[in-house]
């Protein structure tokens, strides 16, 4: 973890500070997707247009440079999306030169597989799960990469970096294989799969300082924007698209907002927020979590908790 | 800032998850949402105190029996340093999970009662830090608020454990003890007024003061190649990379090297880190190596400096960590997963198993069950390239995979060939 020395580029002893743990992540993300390259034939990253598969983007070209990322990326389409995150993922797929499967969520409701959610709290999250084990078994895939993160939530923290999940995509926390230092073993069984989560040791504040180092660029919507809104159990929820129900007596009001996670529209709320650039968006959440460990518990306008909340009231 | 991942060792009821959940707490790295829960919860429970224990006990069947089942992650951090916490369990039918949770950690914490002072348990957790070469234990005397914050206790608990230190294999462990009160928040974050006569560091101090040549072995260094890059656009036609991890000392443009196992000779001739290039590859850094000749070069091969060069066998012996209800027996076939390199393995001789608990061996067995550590040896259908687990914690170990459920069912620590 000591230092990588720039040579030739830049003529001057400019020193990359390896010890900076932003970096010792990005190396251990690089290890699992050339391992996940080596031990499996047909991986594929699920890609959601999100900030943490966007990062899984970056640091997968790092890992395979100069060779391109070498399998597909695939979106699970809810339909539900926000119009800026699949305009987004358009041009990134473009620009990189990467194939792009699409699966929709439509598809499996015309086709009789789930049934739709209807109501007040109606959404789409649910249902993708069917899709994507679909797919899976379309493709063959035998390697699944995502976004998740350890922190994200507790059982999460006991997930596997490779994460074997039987052939119906279950998986049992019980008969979870120990992983010992680096080694990750991939072999399985025909009809299984592995998931495979390269970020697991990231923190949410890591994924968005890594996002301001590497300047990559993310949705729009993720930075303050005017927003038609109205607000619902203390949350903030678009208001200018159907897949959101709103009872007429849910006031709209413009807002200034943005949105720390992106997934459907229909379960992802906004935050007030003026960042409208990424320092500015790292800085609102260094603060947040400072101010949500030193606020009183009794704050409920901490906007993590409320993402926590989310978090568990959906999934 | 630094990483420091930390192993976490205690017996139930030791007051392990109270511990982490202190240090969450005294670092406010408790989110509102949590220590509202944890509130809750503890009132609902009619407890006078918050319990803390909440805060880390994740899935359903751990909170129903109210004990840790297996490796949970754990994140925080401070000005200088990001912590993350395996937190693993301390029944000695979970071995598997402190070994686990020991392998990829840079220091440990081990905690002890301080009603019931050194117990077998504690043995165990020692041994097991030991064997797998953790630079850093802190002792952490728990529940120091129950015994008065005697010093006579302290003293007489540190005096039982430091008998056991002569016992160990890997004398050079550093060993800091800490008397503690996780429930009432003595010297784990901050220093305790209960106890004056105390002199050291709080828990977090100690960790906080570690530096990297405190935490890391400085060893040879080894490239184990993971993956071939082999581009084929017009922009680099000929470009042949060889992507991995360097582990154990720095590798730089220039150096004379060995490819294993042809044993081929080179120089490195480029450092990629993406799309720049660099004079010197850092250890545990993922980078991509070009070398000045043109061989053949393939994953599970090794790059070494000339004049370093491995143990090159089919065979070795290793103290091994048996993690699966089915037994392993002499005669048995298993994959060797060493680093990146598979191979086939069958088991030669079953030596003698060793009581964790610093009781001895016992040489009279024919296999080993789940949580059982031995002394065996193995033969491979090829040979690779290794060191001493004592020299080199990467190069050093392996783990074994069942060939018919593929199944890590062992962790393993070359001793010799």
């Amino acid at each position: 973890m000591e230092t990588i020395e720039k040579l030739e580029q830049i003529k001057s002893t400019a020193v990359i500070n390896n010890t900076a743990s932003i970096n010792s992540l990005e190396n251990e993300a690089i290890y699992i997707f050339r391992e996940v390259a080596a031990q499996f034939e047909k991986p594929v990253l699920l890609f959601s247009g999100g900030k943490d598969s966007i990062t899984l983007v970056r640091l997968a070209q790092k890992a395979f440079y100069p060779a391109k990322i070498p399998f597909p990326l695939m979106h699970i389409d809810t339909g539900h999306n926000f119009p800026e995150t699949i305009e987004f993922r358009d041009r990134l797929v473009k620009e990189l030169g990467l194939e792009l499967i699409i699966r929709n969520v439509q598809d499996s409701i015309d086709q009789g597989k789930v049934k739709e959610e209807s109501g007040r709290y109606s959404s789409r999250n649910q249902l993708q799960t069917t899709t994507l084990l679909d797919a899976i078994e379309e493709f063959k895939f035998d390697a699944c990469i995502g976004g998740a993160r350890r922190d994200e939530e507790k059982a999460r923290a006991k997930e596997r970096i490779f994460s074997v999940r039987d052939d119906f995509g279950q998986w049992d926390e019980k008969k979870q294989r120990p992983e010992l230092f680096d080694m990750l073993n991939g072999e399985i069984e025909l009809g299984q799969n592995v998931r495979v989560f390269p970020i697991s040791n990231w923190t949410e504040l890591d994924v968005w300082s890594y996002i301001e180092k590497e300047d990559i660029e993310i949705p729009s919507i993720y930075f303050a924007h005017t927003r038609a809104t109205f607000v619902r159990d203390g949350m903030i929820w678009t208001a200018d698209d159907e897949v959101v129900f709103r009872d007429d007596n849910e006031e709209v009001v413009d807002r200034v907002v943005r949105f720390r996670t992106v997934g459907d529209m229909s379960c992802t709320a906004a935050v007030l927020s003026d960042a409208a650039d990424i320092t500015s968006v790292v800085r609102e959440i260094r603060a947040s979590t400072i101010s949500e460990r030193g606020a009183r518990i009794d704050d409920k306008r901490s906007e993590a908790a409320m993402e926590k909340r989310k978090q568990q009231g959906y999934f | 800032m630094e990483v420091l991942k930390i192993a976490t060792a205690g017996s139930v009821d030791d007051g392990k998850s109270t511990l982490i959940g202190r240090i969450l707490y005294d670092t406010k790295s408790l989110t509102d949402d949590k220590l509202e829960a944890i509130e809750k919860t503890s009132k609902q429970k009619g407890y006078d105190y918050l319990d803390f224990s909440l805060a880390t006990d994740g899935l359903v069947a751990e909170r129903e029996q109210g004990i840790t089942i297996d490796v949970a992650h754990i994140y925080f951090s401070t000005a200088t340093k990001s912590y993350i916490i395996a937190d693993t369990p301390g029944h000695v039918e979970y071995t598997r999970n402190m070994v686990t949770g020991a392998s990829t950690s840079q220091a440990a914490i081990i905690l002890i009662d301080a009603r019931k002072g050194v117990i077998e348990q504690t043995n165990r957790h020692f041994f097991i830090n030991n064997l797998l070469r953790i630079k850093e234990v802190v002792v952490a005397i728990n529940k120091m608020d129950l015994v008065d914050y005697s010093e006579e206790k302290y003293n007489a608990i540190k005096a039982d454990f430091e008998a056991l230190m002569s016992k160990r294999d890997y004398q050079n462990q550093k060993i800091t003890f800490v008397p503690v009160s996780a429930l009432k928040g003595d010297n784990v974050v901050s220093k305790s007024e209960n106890m004056p006569w105390y002199t050291g560091p709080s828990i977090l101090d100690r960790l906080e003061a570690l530096g990297k040549q405190d935490i890391f072995n400085v060893g040879t260094p080894r490239f184990p190649v993971q993956l071939v890059i082999r581009p084929k656009t017009d922009e680099f036609h000929d470009f042949r990379g060889y992507a991995g991890k360097v582990y154990g000392g720095e590798l730089s443009v220039g150096d004379d090297v060995v490819v294993l196992p042809s044993q081929t000779k080179s120089k490195i001739k480029d450092i990629y880190f993406y799309d720049k290039k660099y004079q010197t590859a850092s250890r545990r850094s993922s980078v991509t190596i070009t070398l000045e000749d043109d061989i053949n070069v393939s994953r599970g091969d090794m790059i070494v400096k000339a004049g370093e060069i491995p143990t090159i066998d089919k065979q070795f012996t290793a103290q091994v960590c048996w993690m699966d209800t089915k037994e392993l027996t002499a005669g048995a076939k298993y994959i060797v997963q060493h680093g990146v390199n598979k191979v086939l393995a069958k088991v030669d001789t079953i030596h003698h198993k060793i009581n964790p608990d610093y009781s001895g061996i016992n040489s009279d067995i024919t296999g080993l069950g789940v949580n059982d550590i031995a002394s065996v040896s193995f033969k491979l259908n090829k040979p690779i390239f290794y060191d001493a687990f004592k020299d080199h914690r990467t190069n050093g170990s392996f783990i074994l995979i069942d060939t018919q459920t593929n199944n890590t069912v062992g962790a393993g620590f070359i001793s010799q060939n």
